[in-house]
């Protein structure tokens, strides 16, 4: 029972931070029909541009919070003009090429952002300065910190955020009109070029986000970290449905919830034959079952256009 | 208003448009028929700027469009009703219609707008909030002429219009499509149906294989004999 209840706590908690990629994915996805993956590493930069300035003001005598909140903002400021220039410059010149080339791009370009992260932030692991004083809580013999409390209502603020953008505003309603129909979306006066750019825009402003979330749950950064983050947040897209926005949080989170039940449970299941470490081939596992037995998703269901 | 010179339209190395010329007057309807793949289609998709032309000239109120991205026709004053309809299948009819006015920035005239839309097609009223994709053709069809009004175009270009729509559905809509050309519309039509086309619109222009090959005022074309044996199945 304490491990059930301890795991499904870990699993909100990375499962918003996932939710949050995935949204990323999804929403690139679901306007230009192409899978990113260079975002994990718009992720990654996130972290090592929020720890960069978190620790360069640590010694400012600034309250921790605001400090923390700075690191967030540069964090966000700094992707979302990455995710802008990602796509202007890489994919935008591809519009058009057939699907697999931007694909390769996409792997391209992640691996460029690795390179260039390993020469600006080095090889080594890089450690979060203790910003902020740890208070452990404890609810039914299970524990919980504050940061995972911050982490997952920070989510979920975002996420309404984000509903109520594309729902609620005219660049939301111009993303949308785009997702179903470019062409017609277009004759109605949306700028289709401009919908794109947007839709990497807010999905690397998630990322960032995301990205400081890992940051500061794990207190540790390195130049790889994007790639496994980025493809689990895309299982998760996958399994919510690639191009719903609500399949990427819910896959988000439930991959999340999946993944530390399996990381509590492996040792009893295997007789201790594998640990907790194996906790990464379950993002995997649920990857081939969705793929194999439902590859739109949970959500996927879409309405057929009529002739 | 409209004034097309040499237009040429191919795909790959095919030609499908061959140097057209017409022309549409302010506050007429006119018509363009032609048998599948006459060109008609891809005619007004190049107007549109969905396809680049390959060659020769539109001219707007003296204004050259060719130049133009597709997304700053509308403000323009042009509205292509796209062939096939169009919708955008997941969202509402409401929201359809929003849309429309999309490029619009005076609120209180697009509601009155959106009021006349829903008095125009009051089935569109009682599918307000059922998503797009779930309507019937003729019921989508209504849905992407009244987003089309709902930019108050100065200039609308129809798609077909007919097309796949039961007989009273068909009978219904140009009754609307008559409406607004009253109201002083101007419109290209373009149909497969060269009867109903001819019935509604004052001049008519015949393509056969990517050219102009008949031009005439309606009445008159619906009288030519090689018209009738040609499109009217006589």
């Amino acid at each position: 029972m304490d491990t059930l209840l301890q795991q499904l706590i870990n699993g909100l908690t990375l499962g918003a931070v996932y939710a949050l990629v995935a949204l990323g994915y999804t929403m690139v996805y679901g306007i230009i029909g192409l899978i990113n993956f260079a975002h994990g590493e718009v992720v990654m930069i996130g972290t090592m541009v929020a720890f960069t300035v978190i620790v360069a003001l640590a010694g400012s005598g600034l309250p921790p919070l605001l400090v923390l909140s700075i690191g967030l903002a540069v964090a966000v400021v700094v992707c979302m003009a990455l995710g802008w220039s990602l796509e202007r410059v890489a994919y935008r010149p591809l519009r058009g090429a057939p699907r697999l080339t931007p694909l390769i791009t996409a792997i391209g370009m992640s691996m460029v952002l690795q390179n260039v992260a390993m020469i600006i932030w080095g090889r080594n692991y890089i450690t979060f300065p203790p910003m902020i004083t740890k208070h452990i809580y404890s609810v039914g013999g299970a524990t919980f910190t504050n940061v995972q409390v911050a982490i997952v209502s920070l989510a979920a603020l975002v996420m309404m955020a984000l509903i109520y953008l594309v729902h609620r505003t005219r660049i939301g309603m111009a993303m949308r009109a785009t997702a179903q129909n470019p062409h017609v979306a277009s004759l109605m006066g949306v700028d289709i070029n401009r919908v794109i750019a947007m839709a990497f825009v807010i999905g690397s402003a998630l990322g960032a986000v995301a990205g400081c979330m890992v940051g500061s749950y794990y207190e540790i950064a390195h130049y790889q970290m994007g790639f496994m983050l980025g493809l689990k947040a895309f299982t998760a897209a996958v399994l919510g449905g690639i191009g719903n926005l609500a399949g990427a949080m819910a896959g988000g989170l439930l991959l999340g919830v999946i993944e530390a039940l399996g990381a509590g449970y492996i040792g009893q299941l295997t007789g201790d034959f594998l640990g907790s470490h194996y906790q990464d081939i379950f993002a995997f596992i649920v990857l081939i079952i969705v793929l194999m037995f439902r590859p739109s998703g949970l959500f996927g269901e879409r309405e057929g256009d009529r002739a | 208003m409209l004034e097309v010179t040499g237009l040429r339209v191919s795909y790959g190395g095919i030609q499908a448009v061959r140097g057209i010329t017409f022309h549409v007057n302010e506050g007429e309807m006119v018509a363009l028929i032609g048998a599948n793949g006459a060109g008609k289609s891809s005619t007004l998709r190049a107007l549109a700027r969905l396809l680049t032309p390959a060659g020769g000239s539109v001219r707007y109120r003296g204004k050259e469009l060719v130049s133009l991205p597709p997304h700053r026709l509308v403000g323009e004053g042009i509205a292509l009703v796209p062939e096939g309809r169009g919708v955008f299948p997941r969202m509402s009819s409401l929201e359809n219609l929003r849309m429309g006015a999309y490029a619009r920035n005076d609120k209180p005239a697009i509601q009155h707008d959106l009021e006349h839309v829903l008095q125009l097609f009051p089935r569109l009223k009682e599918r307000a909030q059922q998503t797009a994709g779930t309507l019937s053709g003729g019921e989508q069809q209504m849905l992407a002429i009244g987003r089309a009004l709902m930019s108050k175009p100065k200039l609308m270009l129809l798609d077909e219009p007919s097309m796949g729509l039961a007989p009273i559905m068909v009978q219904k809509i140009f009754e609307v499509i008559r409406k607004v050309a009253s109201e002083g519309m101007t419109i290209l039509l373009v149909e497969q149906n060269a009867k109903l086309a001819l019935e509604v619109s004052q001049r008519g222009y015949v393509m056969e294989s990517g050219e102009i090959t008949v031009t005439d005022e309606s009445h008159k074309l619906l009288a030519d004999p090689k018209v009738r044996a040609a499109y009217l199945g006589e």
